[in-house]
């Protein structure tokens, strides 16, 4: 099971849905005790950070969220989901984000629209292994709607060029996320939601927990 | 990167797609779903869907139309007409909207923009503007203005398009959709002056409306009325061009869209 975490905000159903139609079996979760036993875990998210991280702290969903983490469990942050892992945000400077990867959210250059509400091409970092963009189509045309973004580092797996580069993915390990709306993205996004059905799915149960003790470390090798 | 996007608008009426000229004389262009999902196929970059009668009938019918088209169509999608509260907002978002739009409400009320924006995000909040050219005030040197007009084009309300346009960004605004209903259904193309005045004035992406006949208005209405995004119906329903054309077309003449 997946468990796309519904902590109260927007339209969760999309990617709910988009996650059936590649063949998972998503469902909203709103009671944290439920996300452990998970096989994947989503993190969806739309607004503005700082009612998204209060809701999701509210919700007690972001312990649920920290632990699957620490435990290995398959993970995706979706648009604000995606950045509500990093340290925190300059839209909502006293919101902490749940700080899984390392850096900071912020504003788009000056000089174009906010919010960048289109559709736009990802560039993929060189050299990057991507689960999330394994077998997706050269150039990937994907749906953005966002005034703030994650920073680059050394997670960024893609960018799309909006009054310069801007992060569009990240992922570390089992950690996946992105800018983007996969659930919204046409048959390219599908394919990226089918890459972590079929990462969900490559997990055994079991195989890669381990104790949960307070605030995990970020899994995988460290920056 | 800038990339416009091209939206074909399904105006709803009691459950099927309806059309009609300057805003009245419909007829029936097919079943919203069927539609939704050919218009995807054919590379449609979002869609909207206007309830243009929105009874409270014909309200629980759309969030039908609403549920099943999210059941198969993987792009963004706008629902608008009849949404009155924060509630109405929530109905259609649930049912798996991405956007709503609303008109006559925000005229009447403009905390509800701010209401809806601030309960789900002012990405969520498309502001839709019927627009029509009236002799301008004293002093504008272009010597045209735009009054806004409410409940499908049928009420004046003596407020300046532009103006409003700039409001609703400041209030919550993610969005503006903005008609031409001098253009509406004429196939002479979009009023480009307008697009343009609001394009430059509002800092929110800007969907144009409202008289596209052929190919080339699509060019237009991205070139010189500078739209972010911009939408069109009877092209589509009757079958003259598939989106995909439409999206060659622009992409020929230098404007950047994803490719269908």
């Amino acid at each position: 099971m997946i468990a796309v975490l519904d902590y109260g905000i927007g339209n969760l159903r999309s990617a709910e849905k988009a996650l059936q139609h590649v063949g998972s079996d998503a469902r909203l979760v709103s009671d944290p005790a439920r996300v452990a036993d998970a096989e994947g875990v989503v993190l969806p998210g739309v607004g503005s950070f700082g009612p998204c991280a209060r809701a999701l702290r509210d919700s007690g969903l972001a312990s649920a969220a920290l632990d699957a983490i620490a435990r290995g469990t398959p993970f995706l942050g979706i648009c604000i989901g995606f950045q509500l892992l990093y340290e925190g945000s300059e839209e909502d400077p006293d919101q902490p984000g749940l700080g899984v990867l390392p850096g900071m959210v912020r504003a788009l250059p000056r000089g174009v629209k906010h919010p960048q509400m289109q559709w736009n091409v990802l560039d993929r970092v060189a050299g990057h292994e991507s689960g999330l963009l394994a077998g997706t189509p050269d150039p990937a045309w994907v749906y953005f709607v966002h005034s703030f973004a994650p920073e680059m580092t050394s997670d960024t797996t893609s960018t799309c060029d909006y009054g310069g580069p801007i992060t569009a993915s990240a992922e570390r390990g089992p950690l996946w996320g992105t800018q983007f709306h996969p659930e919204k993205s046409g048959s390219v996004g599908l394919g990226i939601l089918g890459n972590f059905a079929r990462e969900v799915a490559g997990t055994r149960p079991g195989v890669s927990a381990r104790p949960v003790t307070g605030r995990p470390a970020p899994p995988g090798t460290g920056s | 990167m800038r990339t416009v996007r091209v939206i074909p608008c399904l105006d709803v009426d009691a459950g099927r797609v309806v059309k009609g000229i300057r805003f009245v004389d419909l007829f029936d262009a097919g079943d919203p779903v069927e539609l939704a999902a050919r218009y995807n196929a054919q590379g449609a970059d979002e869609l909207v869907f206007l309830d243009i009668t929105a009874s409270s009938d014909h309200r629980r019918t759309m969030v039908d139309v609403v549920s099943r088209t999210a059941e198969q169509v993987f792009i963004p999608f706008t629902v608008g007409g009849g949404v009155r509260s924060v509630e109405d907002a929530r109905r259609l978002l649930r049912a798996g909207a991405d956007k709503v739009g609303i008109n006559t409400a925000a005229v009447e009320r403009p905390e509800l923009i701010s209401e809806i924006a601030t309960e789900f995000g002012a990405q969520c909040v498309v502001v839709a503007i019927d627009a029509r050219r009236r002799p301008a005030p004293d002093g504008d040197g272009e010597g045209v203005a735009w009054e806004v007009f409410t409940h499908g084009g049928r009420t004046s309300t003596g407020m300046d398009a532009v103006h409003w346009a700039e409001r609703c960004a400041t209030i919550g605004a993610g969005e503006i959709l903005l008609t031409s209903m001098d253009r509406d259904g004429t196939r002479d193309g979009f009023d480009l002056a307008l697009t343009r005045r609001v394009s430059d004035s509002c800092p929110v992406p800007l969907i144009a409306s409202g008289g596209v006949g052929e190919l080339d208005h699509l060019v237009a209405g991205a070139v010189e009325g500078a739209a972010d995004a911009v939408l069109a119906a009877s092209i589509f329903h009757l079958g003259e061009f598939t989106v995909g054309e439409a999206k060659d077309h622009l992409a020929a003449a230098g404007v950047a869209v994803r490719p269908a």
